[in-house]
C-alpha cells in the first residue's frame, strides 16, 4: 500500500499522468468505491487493500476519452478485462498508464455478514485475521473463510497488461477450487431438474441490469436492451421476450469473450449465479474448440470468431 | 415434460431458417418434385446460415415456435465460403445453453441441405416435425422466469 501511494504520487508529480483511477475509502472502513483522483484533489482517501474488490477496467472506457493520461491500479484478474477492452478498441491504450498491483485475494463483506454477524461497526484486517467490531462485541474471523467466491477460482496472480507493476509474493494460502465443479453438477441433473433450478434462480431477477453494467465485456455504447429500434423491444410481446430471454442473451453476448472475472455474480443483488451461465460456455468452448482464456492477450481470436473445418456438428449436443 | 394423449392432434409450429443458396433451393426442389412435408413449417429465407443471429432463434421460440431448425449449405459449400462454419459454432453453443437451462434439446436442430437435396429436405422436415410433435408445446422456454 505504501509503495503504491509513493509510486502514484511520483507519477502524478512528474506529469506522467494527469489522473488516477483507484479505490476510495467510503463511510465504513470496509467500504471501497472506485474513484478518480487528480493533482487538485490529491490522493486523500486512496486505498488499496483486501476490500478493493471492484474491477476498474470498465471505467477506463470513459476515462480514456478524456484529455490527458489516466493511471489505473490494475489487479491481476481485472487486467484480463482491460485486454479485452483494448482488443475490442473500447479504450485508448495510449491514454492509460497501467500500474499492476499485487493481490492476495479479496475479502467479501457479504460473506462476513453471512457468518451471522450483525450490527457491524468496523472491519479491520490484521495479517490473516479479520477483526470485526459489532455493537455486540468483537469477533475475529480467519481470512481464508471469508474470501470472495471469485477469488477461490482465481486464474493466477499475473497482471497481463501493464506499464509497470508492483510485485509481492504474499498469497492467501488457499487451495483453488475447480471452477467447473458446479457446472458439472448441473450437467449431471435431468433436464427437468435443471429447468427448475434455473427457473427458480432467474425468476428472482429484478432487471436492475447491474450484471450488464459492471461487466467489462458488456460494453456496447447502446445495449440491445435499451435500444427501441431493435426487434427485441419494438414490437408487442416486448416485455415477455426481453424479460424471459435476458439471461440467455446476456450470457451469449459475452460467450467466448467473458474473462470469468466474476463481477456479474458478485454484484447481483438477487444472488443469481450468473457465472454458471458464463462458465458453461467457457467449458463447452474449451472442450470443443480448444482451451482458451479470454483476455490473456489482446490479439488472439476468440472461439466464436474463428472456426476449423473439422469442428463438431451441433448434433454433438444431442448425442450426449 | 408431459406428452399428453392428444399429442397426435397437436400441430407444432416449426420455423425453418433456410439459406438462400442451398436449402431454400432444396425446399423449392422438394416442392416442385411434389415431395410432401406438412404446411406447419414456416420457412424464413436468409442470405446465408451465418445471417442467423442466435437472437432470431430465441425470438422465434418466444413468438410461438415449438421447434426451430436452421438449414444451410454443406460445410465447405457455403456461397460465401465460410459462413456456415461460423454458424455451426454459434448454433452449437446456443443449443448447448438451451439444453443446460433444461429446455428440450430436440426442439432445435441444424441440418445441411444442398440445392439438389429436395428429398433430404422433405425427409428432414418430416422427421423434425414428428420429433417436436412428440415433445408437445414449447412451454418451458416461454416460461423460464415464471412470467406466465
Ligand atoms: S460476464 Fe461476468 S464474469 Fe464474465 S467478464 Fe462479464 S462481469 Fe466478468
Ligand atoms: S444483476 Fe441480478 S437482478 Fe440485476 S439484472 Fe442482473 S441477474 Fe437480474
Ligand atoms: S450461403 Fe448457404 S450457408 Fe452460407
Amino acid at each position: 500500500m505504501q509503495g503504491i501511494i509513493e509510486k502514484v504520487t511520483e507519477l502524478l508529480d512528474n506529469g506522467t499522468v494527469d489522473r488516477v483511477l483507484a479505490w476510495k475509502a467510503g463511510e465504513f472502513s470496509y467500504d471501497r468505491t472506485p474513484a478518480v483522483f487528480d493533482k487538485e484533489s490529491g490522493l486523500y482517501g486512496l486505498v488499496y487493500d483486501s476490500f478493493c474488490v471492484n474491477n476498474l477496467s470498465k471505467y477506463l472506457i470513459e476515462e480514456s476519452k478524456k484529455d490527458g493520461k489516466v493511471l489505473v491500479l490494475m489487479k491481476p484478474c481485472d487486467s484480463y478485462g482491460l485486454n479485452m477492452l483494448i482488443k475490442e478498441h473500447r479504450v485508448d491504450r495510449e491514454k492509460i498508464y497501467v500500474l499492476g498491483v499485487p493481490c492476495k485475494c479479496k475479502v467479501s463483506v457479504d460473506k462476513i455478514k453471512a457468518t451471522g454477524l450483525t450490527g457491524i461497526l468496523d472491519i479491520v484486517e490484521e495479517g490473516n485475521d479479520i477483526k470485526v467490531t459489532t455493537v455486540y462485541g468483537d469477533t475475529t474471523l480467519d481470512r481464508k473463510d471469508v474470501l470472495c467466491d471469485k477469488c477461490m477460482v482465481c486464474k493466477d496472480k499475473v497482471v497481463v497488461v501493464y506499464d509497470e507493476k508492483i510485485e509481492s509474493d504474499e498469497t492467501a494460502g488457499i487451495e483453488k477450487l475447480d471452477r467447473m465443479a458446479e457446472v458439472e453438477a448441473l450437467e449431471a441433473m435431468t433436464p427437468d431438474e435443471r429447468f427448475n433450478f434455473w427457473r427458480s434462480q432467474l425468476s428472482k431477477c429484478i432487471r436492475c441490469n447491474a450484471c450488464r453494467n459492471v461487466c467489462p465485456i458488456c460494453s456496447c455504447t447502446k445495449c440491445v436492451f435499451d435500444n427501441d429500434n431493435t426487434g427485441i423491444s419494438s414490437k408487442a410481446n416486448v416485455d415477455s421476450f426481453e424479460e424471459n430471454m435476458f439471461h440467455i442473451v446476456r450470457a451469449y453476448h459475452v460467450a467466448g469473450r467473458c474473462t470469468d472475472c466474476g463481477e456479474c455474480s458478485r454484484v447481483c443483488p438477487q444472488n443469481i449465479p450468473l457465472h454458471l451461465l458464463n462458465r458453461k460456455f467457457i467449458k463447452e468452448m474449451n472442450e470443443l474448440y480448444g482451451t482458451y482464456q479470454a483476455g490473456t492477450d489482446a490479439e488472439a481470436k476468440d472461439p466464436l470468431t474463428a472456426f476449423t473445418k473439422e469442428d463438431a456438428e451441433p448434433s454433438v449436443i444431442y448425442n450426449r | 415434460m408431459q406428452v399428453n394423449e392428444s399429442s397426435k392432434e397437436f400441430k407444432p409450429c416449426i420455423v425453418a431458417f433456410c439459406c438462400n443458396w442451398c436449402s431454400y433451393a432444396g425446399a423449392d426442389l422438394a416442392g416442385s418434385n411434389r415431395l410432401s412435408y406438412p404446411a406447419d413449417v414456416k420457412i424464413i429465407r436468409v442470405p446465408c446460415s451465418c445471417r442467423v443471429n442466435p437472437l432470431f432463434i430465441l425470438r422465434a421460440f418466444q413468438r410461438g415456435a415449438d421447434g426451430v431448425i436452421l438449414c444451410g449449405c454443406h460445410p465447405g459449400d457455403c456461397h460465401y465460403t465460410t459462413g456456415n462454419y461460423y454458424a455451426r459454432r454459434r448454433m452449437t453453443m446456443l443449443f448447448s445453453m438451451l439444453d443446460y437451462l433444461g429446455i428440450e434439446k430436440e426442439r432445435t436442430r441444424v441440418e445441411w441441405v444442398s440445392a439438389a437435396e429436395g428429398a433430404k429436405f422433405a425427409a428432414t422436415m418430416n422427421d423434425f416435425i414428428s420429433t417436436v410433435q412428440s415433445l408437445g408445446e414449447n412451454r418451458k422456454l416461454r416460461d423460464l422466469r415464471c412470467k406466465e
